[in-house]
């Protein structure tokens, strides 16, 4: 199964992300931002990082990349799509996701081992985790905190689009704990935490990001 | 040759950290009687020939699209006139 990794200028978790998707089973396809072209993936992550410098809007301008109008089509016609971070802001900008990622309540960077809870395991990149399981994964974010309107939220919540919650208290003032989305369709997923670097013991606090990763092949093999 | 400015405003709704951050340095600094600071964009068009209607409608759709984000945003756009 080959992923797709995109890389803009600016990007700074491609190499990760690309690896995770390596220890997880899968074939990583470097993707670039100019190219109209898809490389025949099966699915794709957006990494984290900060796309065009964060100018204008976090996402604002990576969202108009050439590639981007490939994986806009893409993810409509089901295509697995992870966004982390950066990734999940460019979704949100796209108009893939609903809603929009503010700067941080408290104003300051937020850089630490952050638990969640997963709430939603019928995702693409969900799949492999156990219901409400409780993972640990990096958080590192200045302008994290999802906002959307009420009845926006609402939906979210009743539709059981919301796939990851923080736990131990708010990190970034994200509406309601949300740390993570899902469009309606279940193919497309943001996620504010770095899965990507906790997919080995050596580094990060362990290797619970891995199944976001092992998650997206499953979903691939079983179709 | 027009110069059209787009102002973009958080909405009222939004938090907006910067802002508040501005806010608490006032007293600070002694400038009392400021009860809210909220912070925006501002962008500064440069338009060649004409502006025309259609022209304007264009840049609406440019300040609507890529300058705001209307989830979280409002814009407004001003002719400014030498």
């Amino acid at each position: 199964m080959k992923v797709g990794v995109v890389t803009f200028p600016g990007s700074l978790d491609d190499v990760d992300a690309a690896r995770a998707v390596t220890l997880a089973g899968g074939e990583a396809v470097p993707l670039w931002h100019g190219d109209h072209d898809l490389r025949g993936v099966d699915a794709v992550v957006l990494p984290g990082g900060f796309s065009y410098g964060d100018y204008l809007r976090c996402g604002a301008i990576a969202r108009f990349a050439a590639v981007m109008t490939e994986v806009i089509v893409a993810a409509g016609r089901g295509m697995p799509v992870l966004g982390i971070c950066n990734g999940f802001q460019i979704l949100c900008e796209s108009h893939l996701l609903p809603g929009a990622l503010i700067r941080n309540d408290h104003r300051r960077f937020v850089c630490k081992d952050q638990r969640l809870r997963i709430e939603n395991v019928a995702t693409a990149w969900t799949s492999v985790y156990e219901p409400g399981a409780e993972i640990t994964i990096v958080l590192k974010n200045g302008e994290g905190g999802y906002v959307a309107d009420q009845s926006t939220l609402d939906a979210l919540e009743g539709e059981g689009r919301v796939v990851a919650r923080y736990l131990d208290g708010n990190p970034n003032g994200s509406a309601r704990e949300i740390a993570g989305i899902v469009n309606a369709a279940g193919n497309v997923v943001g996620l504010m935490p770095h899965p990507e670097h906790c997919v080995e013991e050596l580094t990060g606090p362990g290797t619970d990001g891995l199944p976001f990763f092992a998650s997206v092949l499953s979903t691939l093999a079983a179709r | 040759m027009a110069r059209v400015v787009v102002d973009v405003m958080l909405k009222p709704d939004i938090l907006d950290p910067q802002g508040k951050a501005v806010h608490g340095a006032l007293p600070r600094l002694g400038f009392d009687g400021i009860s809210e600071v909220r912070q925006g964009k501002r962008f500064e068009l440069e338009v060649d020939g004409e502006l025309t209607e259609e022209r304007l409608a264009q840049i609406r759709s440019l300040a609507e699209t890529v300058l705001s984000n209307p989830v979280i945003e409002d814009y407004a756009v001003h002719v400014q006139t030498a």
